[in-house]
């Protein structure tokens, strides 16, 4: 849409700026006050330059929660697209049970995230929950509060089965604005379905599927309830991502100048990612 | 190259089980000879659509059979008919190139590559198309993307049968003109079948030999653009084609005498039988003239088109309208008309009386 | 035949999804007797002790009405803020639009965790710690650029012609947006409430750090509860099934708008 220039238009946005920036800007500043300081409190600061910068960027155990956070997103998205591709073609297209489905798929979506968290360790509880017991009594030694495997397993399903759907609401939603046409043009040029898929849906969900990655990134990069209330980070350390680690260090530890430090690299490489989807985005819908 | 037969054909959707089934397609005979070029008439919703999809087999009707080449295929699924087929909205394969998109159908066929090249280059210049062979299709304009899909149908030297349903809707007007005529030129060339629907009655008049105009689900009439014009076998045809439509008047018959409001009328033909129903009388503007000896009427506008006017007149009510070549004067003075009776039809429930 | 086989992934997926749903909500009908005793598929001694337990005791039943009360605050602000901003960015070019934009969405990607102490220190300090309205400005970080991403995607389809053909008419700026534009894009606002009632009531984190007894949310009565008082296991699958039907309403309501509002709108 060709849009006209209109400075005055600024005062459209201006409650949205207050808002937004009332949020932002005094609390990152904050964090930004304590990642280049030390304090002993009673509101004693000295100034630190860069050392807790160059501490948590040379620890292990930001490295380590960084690898773990970088397998998880990488893991959930590989198996979230394809998975909530796969569901959202076979959903029926007319009908009474596309209401059924889209609802109870939807649910997922909006139930409290510690409420998640809490269903799933019930869910999955060796001896007394539905998922645990069942794994047992089939001859599988399944444990999540005490073998790394079983706890990261269970992590990684519980996120599929929180998030899949919305990686399906967006592609029936791509899929649905197809016009019959083309499926039947498709049919009368003698189109495999892996052809089909590969000409006409898969380019059409080209723009719902990069939303839906870049929300699966963004989301999945700052789990911190969910996991927190299934495992608490354990056992030892193996399901701790990077805002588990940052919580416990800031209130747990009471390491503010580090925790400072940690939250201001891990918003950068968030944004930097995004800001790379959001370019190539803006790029393609250009073209 | 292949003659399509309906017997007995009609078709409903779908309804809820507690409701009577609705046609969209009442019973339909037609036989539609090998190499024509046909059109299909009519509004919105009168089952042109669903006529052409149970062709294509993208349908399977309720009731009746289809024949290709007195051959059945009711339930022949599309790949195997050997049709193609335009739609109202161009469909092109965005991600692939022009010569792609032409290369689709035969690649799927698992046609020798060498040969794909052969049949889409030739295509590609019947249609024009080899200067933008390399280009992403999406990037096209309507009427280069119609062209693609219509090229698709074109490269498969097994398709027979091609059919347009409404492929200019959203073709710039000044486009539309000439790729008319390049269907048409192509339909000479190839002496293919071609099946053209549309709601445009100058677009259907161009096209084909024959037309079929359709009502209801039902084709009231089958004729090429001159009898549809001369003979309507139903007043909606007269209304729908022509411009103005024709006018319908009510009228009487007594003892084999047509009468209009107590005018005594001579008509086409001579009406001996009682007739039940609504009866009426049509006649084209063309035939109306300006004649002394008429229906005394008052002119209520004047239209000047330039080679011609457009008078509309009245009479106790109705409303009468007459092309007057631009010759010939309007009177001033209570001003008469007549009707040419050898274009005069008699039409009873809608339907002409022969 | 062939539509069996292709309703077999959906239903396999949906059964995946209301499996642990079917945990939490049997567990809520058993005893806590019968809960540590073993694993049964069906409460064998089916009570409602545990829902009477959350509907007689404040402390429990009033997490619910705190929750809700902060998510519609927040729901009214978010919409109500976007939409004018939506609109500038959906019809004009301004100075630093695009950037302005853009750092817009960066707070949709600002880890809530990053923020929970210094929202804790800001709050404190405009002695705003504890209420509703704390959590609601706070939901507004992640929230408002949502609203304003998508409300923009949805004023974008609708053709400017709208605008100019009512200033035409006469119609003031503010009578336009009220009476005309509003009205037509119902169904984005309708998607974008949706989004905003979801994000601030699975949310969990802020609430939790901005709350202690007054605004306390559902979500943090339940964690409270599962670790001073023990395994007491039935009423917090009570609570946590009570904490569906919200969001299982909204859902219903907008069912009809989600496939047709996601694809028109950015999300």
């Amino acid at each position: 849409m060709n849009k006209t220039v209109n400075q005055k238009a600024w005062w459209l946005v201006v409650p949205v700026l207050i808002l937004v920036a009332f949020n932002a800007f005094i609390p990152l500043m904050t964090v930004v006050n304590y990642s280049f300081q030390e304090t002993f409190g009673n509101n004693q600061f000295f100034w630190e330059g860069t050392t807790w910068f160059e501490q948590v960027l040379r620890s292990d155990r930001f490295h380590a929660a960084l690898f773990r956070q970088l397998m998880f997103t990488g893991m959930i998205i590989l198996i979230e697209v394809p998975l909530g591709i796969a569901v959202a073609l076979t959903m029926p297209r007319k009908g009474p049970w596309v209401s059924v489905c889209l609802v109870l798929m939807a649910l997922p979506l909006l139930i409290p995230w510690n409420v998640v968290g809490a269903m799933w360790n019930i869910f999955a509880l060796p001896d007394i929950g539905l998922l645990g017991y069942s794994l047992n009594s089939m001859g599988i030694d399944y444990n999540f509060t005490q073998q790394p495997v079983s706890a990261w397993v269970t992590t990684l399903v519980m996120d599929i089965w929180h998030w899949t759907s919305l990686v399906v609401l967006l592609c029936y939603a791509g899929l649905s604005s197809i016009p019959d046409a083309y499926y039947q043009a498709a049919r009368i040029d003698g189109a495999s379905p892996w052809a089909i898929f590969r000409f006409i849906q898969l380019p059409k969900m080209n723009r719902v599927l990069t939303i839906a990655i870049l929300l699966r990134f963004m989301d999945s990069f700052m789990i911190y309830t969910e996991p927190f209330v299934l495992t608490g980070g354990g056992p030892g350390n193996t399901t701790t991502f990077l805002s588990i680690d940052l919580v416990k260090m800031a209130l747990g530890q009471f390491d503010l100048g580090p925790a400072a430090a940690m939250s201001l690299i891990y918003f950068l490489v968030v944004l930097l990612t995004c800001w790379g989807f959001y370019t190539v985005m803006t790029r393609n819908e250009e073209n | 190259m292949a003659k399509i037969e309906f017997k007995n054909v009609r078709h409903a959707y779908p309804a809820p089980s507690d409701q009577a089934p609705v046609y969209a397609l009442e019973q339909v005979d037609q036989v539609w000879e090998d190499g024509g070029a046909y059109a299909l008439l009519g509004p919105s919703g009168c089952g042109k659509t669903t006529l052409l999809n149970i062709i294509s087999g993208l349908l399977t009707p309720s009731e009746g059979a289809v024949y290709f080449d007195d051959e059945e295929v009711t339930h022949l699924p599309t790949t195997e008919r050997h049709i193609a087929q335009v739609f109202q909205f161009p469909v092109v394969y965005d991600t692939m190139t022009v010569y792609d998109n032409l290369a689709f159908p035969l690649r799927n066929r698992q046609v020798p590559e060498d040969q794909v090249r052969k049949r889409v280059e030739a295509i590609a210049e019947m249609l024009d198309l080899t200067n933008s062979l390399k280009n992403r299709a999406s990037g096209l304009t309507a009427d280069g993307k119609q062209k693609i899909s219509l090229g698709r149908g074109l490269v498969r030297p097994d398709v027979k049968i091609i059919m347009f349903d409404e492929p200019l809707t959203v073709i710039d007007p000044h486009l539309k003109w000439l790729l008319r005529s390049k269907l048409k030129e192509l339909h000479q060339q190839l002496g293919v079948t071609m099946i053209y629907v549309t709601h445009d009655q100058t677009e259907a008049l161009t096209f084909a030999d024959k037309v079929l105009v359709m009502l209801e689900g039902t084709i009231v009439q089958v004729g090429t653009p001159v009898e549809l014009f001369m003979e309507p076998n139903h007043t909606f045809v007269g209304h729908f084609i022509g411009s103005p439509g024709m006018n319908v008047l009510p009228c009487e018959v007594k003892n084999g005498q047509v009468s209009y409001r107590s005018h005594l009328l001579e008509t086409a033909h001579s009406h001996k039988q009682e007739m039940e129903g609504k009866l009426e009388i049509g006649v084209r503007p063309e035939f109306v003239r300006f004649d002394d000896a008429g229906i005394p009427v008052s002119i209520e506008r004047i239209e000047d088109l330039g080679r011609f006017k457009i008078a509309t007149v009245a009479h106790e009510g109705d409303v009468i309208k007459l092309l007057v070549p631009d010759e010939v004067k309007i009177p001033e003075n209570s001003p008469k008309i007549m009707f040419d009776p050898e274009r005069t039809h008699l039409y009873c429930n809608n339907w002409v009386v022969k | 035949m062939s539509r069996f086989k292709h309703a077999i992934v959906p239903t396999l997926y949906i059964l995946f999804l209301m499996l642990p749903i079917y945990g939490l909500v049997s567990m809520s009908f058993k005893t806590t007797n019968e809960i540590l005793g073993g694993f049964s598929f069906f409460p064998s001694n089916f009570t409602l002790e545990n829902y009477i337990k959350i509907f007689t005791d404040p402390t429990w039943y009033n997490g619910y009405i705190n929750s809700l009360i902060y998510v519609v605050i927040n729901t009214v602000i978010s919409v109500t803020v976007a939409l004018p901003a939506a609109y500038a960015f959906s019809r004009y070019h301004f100075l630093g639009d695009k950037h302005l934009f853009f750092w817009l969405l960066t707070n949709r990607m600002a880890p809530p965790a990053v923020f929970a102490l210094p929202f804790f220190q800001l709050y404190s300090a405009i002695e705003l710690f504890d209420t509703h309205i704390a959590v609601a400005l706070a939901h507004c970080l992640f929230n408002i650029p949502l609203a304003v991403w998508i409300l923009e995607g949805f004023m974008s389809g609708v053709p400017k012609e709208l605008d100019e053909t009512a200033y035409l008419d006469g119609y003031s700026f503010s009578k336009f947006f009220l009476k005309i534009f509003i009205p037509t894009i119902a169904a984005g606002i309708g998607v974008t409430a949706f989004f905003c009632f979801m994000y601030s009531w699975v949310e969990l984190l802020l609430a939790k750090t901005l709350t202690s007894v007054d605004a306390k949310p559902i979500a943090a009565t339940m964690t409270r509860t599962a670790s001073t008082s023990g395994y007491e296991l039935g009423l917090l699958a009570a609570a946590g099934s009570l904490t569906i039907i919200p969001g299982a309403f909204v859902i219903y309501f907008v069912r009809n708008y989600i496939a047709k509002g996601f694809a028109l709108g950015r999300v």
